[in-house]
């Protein structure tokens, strides 16, 4: 099933065309790297996955469904969440309180409606153990370390039933170990069904877990194709424009 | 082998609850607001009167009852600078529709309505408009202030009309042998304490001070937040003016003036975070009732109550400097 098609989609900013055309499919369960160097067009493209911009032109579809978003929670009630490179979480709230924030789970107190700390700590717990990671409900994100607090950031965009992931610089500030352990929760995220936007500048790391790339040069989409028909010196030369189209 | 790692995160995660205390601020401030209390009651015969007492516990209630609405507004990441012109404001509105000659309850109303107003316009200009908190709470630090003065004519006011035993009774009095103001003050920080814990209001004060671009991210609504929360620090400092007017007996347009800067010493002294994300109402009181035995014991020892700022500053100081030592120890 393609889970998320682009037909032909492109965005003018006045004068400027910052995408020209671009179509594009991921499956179900599918991982695609999408790569390009700074001003390629990537950040457009996912802040018009995201909800955040209008295409000028073209289509958008989920499960064969058109998909047309005003404003991002249109695109989180349609299953897409994003996971900042900043992660956006809070240093001083512990990883539950993280993954539950804007959406606490309550429980009836007498009269009131109070804070279920119990449910959101388990179903926080249930979420790590999951993604494999070592990530404690109950400890604050000021002490994880990068790959954890990934975790965190992932286990949010959980939550909510996700069906697209768009992972934005996952593994840009964190040390090699970590990112062994973000390519995992990738993998994880995946094995569930999901489909995972990575977008990066580390080749090895696009490399090592993606199952297509997409690479855009100059707004325009100069290559989509699976991983294993590529190779780095390949994806190398589409973004620097040594190599015209693959 | 997981289980054996499990384990030692596990046992790494559940620090003692002794370890915990001693990494508290709240638990030092705690500590030297009791020897100081101690040590007064040895040094001099005056320190633990039930008369002396009465007036420390009466004095720092006015503070803290503030202070903890200062410690929410601290925690979310703003500040609060009018605190001192709601109480005036609050009281002067209260006094002025009393002697007019309508109920407390009538002129207790209006005092409240009219310091959520200038809590709501400070949230509205805060959140809205996007003004820095320091700058909004200054000018209404002035405006309030003066409304007072405009409303009172700048005279003093000491009959209440009809009711004027209540206010006298409500400021003044005492209930099983406890001041009424520290009877307040206990019941809000219970409530205060409760509800950051344990609603999502809470959550997101301390969500909003830890990081306000990932709260607006997560789907916080942040405005309506923040406006809520300078509404409650302004409603604190309305309480504190209606129960100054009848503590005092009387209102002139000096009252709270300068009690921001006690209050937010106060706030920081219990372990409010000046740059966001933490801070307890309990701390609250604890820095506030550090704050009135300090400036109790100068008074008591015959040392000149000028040096009382000079205390403080101190105070605040050594807290701010306090809560950086931690953060850097937590880095390492």
């Amino acid at each position: 099933m393609i889970r998320l098609k682009l037909d032909d989609i492109s965005k003018k900013f006045g004068a400027i065309s910052a995408l020209k055309n671009v179509s594009l499919e991921i499956k179900a369960g599918e991982v695609l790297g999408l790569m390009g160097d700074n001003g390629a067009g990537k950040s457009t493209l996912v802040k018009i996955i995201a909800g955040n911009f209008r295409p000028s032109g073209g289509k958008i579809q989920i499960d064969d469904a058109p998909a047309d978003f005003n404003k991002p929670l249109d695109a989180q009630r349609a299953g897409i969440e994003i996971v900042h490179q900043s992660l956006a979480l809070c240093d001083n709230l512990t990883a539950a309180s993280n993954m539950f924030l804007g959406r606490e789970l309550k429980r009836n107190f007498g009269p009131f409606k109070i804070l279920n700390y119990a449910g959101m700590h388990r179903q926080a717990a249930l979420h790590f153990a999951e993604l494999k990671s070592e990530t404690r409900p109950k400890s604050l994100v000021r002490k994880m370390s990068g790959g954890q607090r990934q975790a965190v950031a992932i286990s949010r965009a959980l939550l909510s039933d996700a069906k697209i992931v768009l992972l934005d610089e996952p593994t840009a500030a964190i040390s090699v170990r970590q990112v062994a352990e973000v390519l995992n929760l990738i993998r994880r995220l995946r094995d569930r069904g999901i489909s995972v936007i990575l977008i990066s500048h580390r080749m090895p790391d696009v490399f090592g877990v993606a199952d297509s790339i997409a690479v855009l040069r100059r707004g325009q989409l100069v290559a989509a194709k699976p991983i294993r028909d590529s190779s780095p010196e390949e994806v190398t030369g589409l973004i620097t424009g040594a190599i015209e189209q693959a | 082998m997981t289980s054996s790692l499990e384990q030692v995160i596990d046992q790494s995660e559940h620090k003692s609850p002794f370890s915990l205390l001693m990494n508290h601020q709240v638990f030092w401030v705690f500590i030297a607001a009791t020897l100081a209390c101690i040590t007064l009651s040895i040094v001099t015969d005056t320190f633990a009167t039930e008369r002396n007492l009465f007036n420390v516990t009466r004095n720092f209630s006015f503070i803290g009852i503030i202070a903890i609405g200062m410690t929410v507004v601290i925690a979310s990441g703003g500040i609060d600078l009018s605190v001192g012109s709601s109480v005036v404001l609050s009281a002067m509105i209260l006094a002025v529709v009393m002697a007019a000659g309508y109920s407390f309850w009538v002129a207790a109303s209006l005092a409240l309505g009219a310091t959520l107003v200038v809590g709501a316009l400070n949230g509205i200009l805060i959140a809205y408009v996007g003004m820095p908190p320091f700058v909004v709470t200054l000018g209404m630090l002035s405006i309030a202030r003066s409304l007072a003065m405009v409303l009172s004519d700048n005279k003093m006011i000491y009959e209440f009309g009809p009711d004027h035993e209540l206010i006298l009774w409500l400021g003044g009095g005492k209930t099983l042998g406890m001041p009424h103001p520290l009877i307040v003050l206990a019941i809000l920080a219970v409530i205060t304490g409760l509800v950051l814990k344990w609603t999502a209001w809470g959550q997101h004060v301390f969500a909003i001070g830890g990081n306000e671009e990932a709260a607006e991210l997560t789907g916080v609504p942040v405005k309506l937040k923040k406006v809520t929360i300078y509404m409650f620090s302004a409603f604190t400092a309305g309480i504190t003016g209606i129960l100054m007017v009848g503590w005092l007996g009387g209102v002139t347009t000096n009252l709270g003036q300068a009690m921001e800067l006690t209050v937010i010493a106060a706030a920081v002294i219990g372990g409010a975070n000046l740059a966001g994300g933490g801070g307890t109402a309990f701390g609250a009181v604890v820095g506030a009732l550090l704050i009135e035995v300090i400036r109790n014991s100068l008074i008591l020892l015959g040392i000149s109550t000028f040096w009382q700022g000079a205390f403080i500053g101190t105070f605040i100081i050594i807290a701010v400097g306090f809560e950086r030592a931690q953060r850097l120890r937590a880095r390492d």
